[in-house]
């Protein structure tokens, strides 16, 4: 659409204001708007318009034309009065932020998470260090090889070749997951409504006369998987390999949403959209690491239903949580969101890698509140675990 | 010819909407850039209300598509009367028509159906065009509704294009129970309607509730600002709010104070869920209704 104002009132605006608008645009897509050449054309219209007159004007309309999301509308004043009213460009940039989360995102967000900034650099490099070995030696890896280690309890998995091998095992496991539950989507129950319009293309061989009837059938919705990952520090051993599957999880599934717990929730599925997977599992295991303090279960689940769960579950999701179960806070807690979570979802799969260990019960107290309602507790200890899961899945 | 912001205001409060000064901007910029206009917000803060005020301060007709999983184009934009047009082959046949004549004939305007996104394009005076909750639809129709929204016009394969004779003025809402595409977003004019504050919502109650007192209305207000802080699973709209008003301006009440008991039955206007209605029990009311009456 064009805008219809005459093209003389928007040239009437001087060079110095266009550059001023071009700027704020600049910096607002530097705190992460996503803004084009036709808004900021449009914006130009808006200074041409009588609007610009008044400083609180202007601000509701740009506002109203640069904003996208709930997330922007709410930083937007911030970085309009810093641009328009303040100091100028440099401080707007500093005082959003985000654009500190562009180009350092590990600091931000291990931030975010706990507050806890210390001993970033180092686990910064170790992230990294690690990284390199599954790139560059996970693909020479044969297949006998792959079975022994797909069996081995992931603690036990200590070479940092094996370790590169699982992990590479682990994103192609979730993918091959994702292939072999598409095609079980089919649907075949014949619908009530008469499609017409395929019904005469159908018949038009019989001469016009309606003999084989199609009908509308709904398509099958995809199924969603929402996966909360425990971080704390009883699952040290397993996070990282997790991280992995997840990432594999999230980029092979249409819809997939992940979290990432320990004592607080922080939604992760932008951060493992990266193409780059080396990057986006650096930046994950980062997250994951924290501090490895206690678990905070139900508070994290609570707030996962109070802030995320409507808008990312529907009714055809299944909820997979990971963690062993040992909870610090009430199992009271636990129970009571546990039950709020069933009751918006399909199913809900808690994979406890503890379960393969002999003698194991489910004895901790959490694990004790949160057991009436899961559908399935398996355990997920090893990769072959995992693969295991994959009918039972299909079957959702 | 485009409004004065504050014309537009005024005239939208007379239309029995009071709107907040960002919503009456964005409303005016739509005018200016003739952009649709993406209204995001909690189920009853009342978006929908947007379209109808927008439609009734134009004198506009107002067109609604409502947004559901499953919906396609031959639900939004155009369908065939496939009944009409096998009767209508099945009289020419034996009259002895040519096959091309009967063709012709079928695949015309008499025999087309129009659906909403259709029906705007072809109005002789804009219309709005409300397309109500449109994360409800799925990915592919917000995709094709892009191309509609960008292009104004509608190619069908039997008849030709069919080109936009006014561009209506577009309102969407969503819900957020799906995150909307980027494209979608970038097309629109953004704005998140938040629950109004307390005097605006009392005014709205007293706007729209007439035979109500105006420190009821006020007093309606508080308490109804006062339950939204509580920690509900679902708290109560704009709609609710003006459903309790009614309710106690019909049983006569003049003051809150005045009857406890029938206060706390008549919340059921208000709270929607067992669990919500558990939570708020009398003493929480009592409570509530202590501090703001």
């Amino acid at each position: 659409m064009t805008t219809t104002l005459p093209t003389s009132s928007v040239e009437a605006i001087s060079a110095g204001a266009r550059k001023r608008l071009a700027g704020f645009a600049r910096t607002l897509r530097d705190n992460g708007f996503r803004i084009g050449l036709a808004e900021t054309r449009d914006g130009l219209a808006v200074l041409a318009s009588p609007a610009a007159g008044q400083p609180n004007t202007l601000k509701a309309a740009l506002r109203a034309l640069f904003c996208a999301t709930h997330s922007d509308w709410t930083r937007f004043d911030e970085i309009f009065d810093a641009y328009w009213l303040g100091a100028g460009m440099r401080s707007a940039k500093t005082l959003a932020g985000s654009n500190a989360l562009k180009t350092r995102p590990r600091s931000r967000q291990l931030g975010d998470f706990d507050g806890a900034a210390d001993g970033l650099s180092d686990k910064a490099s170790q992230g990294e260090s690690a990284v390199e070995g599954s790139g560059g030696k996970g693909r020479r890896l044969g297949a006998t090889r792959q079975e022994t280690l797909s069996a081995t309890d992931m603690r036990h998995i200590v070479d940092p070749d094996e370790i590169a091998a699982a992990h590479a095992l682990a994103s192609r496991l979730a993918r091959a997951m994702r292939a072999r539950l598409t095609r079980r989507e089919r649907s075949s129950r014949r619908g009530i409504r008469l499609d017409l319009r395929r019904t005469i293309h159908r018949n038009i061989s019989r001469g016009g006369v309606l003999v084989d009837l199609v009908f509308r059938r709904r398509k099958p919705k995809p199924l969603r998987l929402v996966v909360l990952l425990d971080a704390s520090g009883s699952m040290n051993l397993y996070t990282a390999f997790f991280v992995r599957f997840i990432h594999g999880v999230v980029d092979a599934f249409r819809e997939a949403e992940a979290f990432v717990f320990h004592t607080r929730l922080a939604q992760v599925s932008a951060s493992l959209r990266d193409r780059d997977v080396a990057r986006a599992v650096d930046r994950l295991s980062l997250i994951a690491q924290g501090v490895g303090g206690g678990t905070r279960i139900g508070e994290s689940l609570a707030t996962f239903n109070r802030w995320h769960a409507k808008r990312v579950i529907h009714s055809r999701t299944a909820v997979m949580i990971v963690s062993d179960g040992y909870d610090t806070g009430p199992p009271e807690e636990l129970a009571l969101e546990m039950q709020r979570l069933r009751r918006r979802c399909r199913r809900i799969i808690w994979l406890n890698p503890l379960i393969a260990w002999r003698d194991y019960a489910p004895l901790a107290r959490g694990m004790q509140a949160a057991l009436p309602y899961i559908d399935l507790f398996a355990p997920a200890h090893s990769l072959d675990s995992l693969a295991a899961l994959e009918p039972h899945l299909a079957r959702i | 010819m485009t409004l004065a912001r504050e014309d537009l205001s005024r005239r939208l409060a007379e239309v029995g909407y009071i709107a907040d000064r960002d919503l009456a901007t964005a409303l005016w910029l739509m005018e200016l850039l003739k952009r649709p206009l993406l209204l995001e917000g909690e189920a009853g803060v009342g978006k929908t209300e947007v379209g109808k005020a927008l439609a009734a301060l134009h004198g506009a007709e107002l067109i609604r598509l409502q947004c559901y999983e499953g919906l396609d184009q031959h639900a939004a934009l155009y369908e065939w009367n496939y009944q009409r047009q096998i009767l209508a082959i099945k009289a020419r046949e034996g009259a002895g028509e040519s096959a091309d004549a009967i063709e012709e004939h079928i695949f015309s305007e008499r025999y087309l159906l129009e659906r909403p996104l259709l029906a705007a394009i072809r109005r002789i005076s804009p219309p709005v065009l409300l397309i109500d909750e449109v994360d409800r639809a799925d990915e592919e129709f917000e995709a094709f509704l892009l191309e509609i929204l960008s292009d104004f016009q509608v190619s069908i394969p039997e008849l030709g294009v069919i080109k936009a004779t006014t561009i209506p003025r577009v309102v969407l809402t969503s819900n957020g129970s799906r995150e909307l595409s980027d494209a979608l977003r970038r097309r629109c004019l953004y704005h998140y309607v938040d629950f109004p504050d307390v005097d605006r919502e009392a005014k709205i109650i007293a706007t729209r509730v007439p035979q109500i007192d105006v420190a009821l209305a006020l007093q309606i207000a508080r308490m109804v600002q006062a339950i939204r802080k509580e920690d509900l699973r679902k708290q109560p709209g704009v709609a609710e709010a003006l459903d309790w008003a009614t309710t106690l301006a019909g049983l006569d009440i003049r003051d809150l104070r005045q009857d406890p008991e029938t206060i706390h039955e008549t919340m059921i206007c208000l709270l929607k869920t067992h669990e919500d209605r558990s939570r708020l029990a009398r003493e929480v009311t009592d409570r509530l209704l202590g501090k703001v009456a």
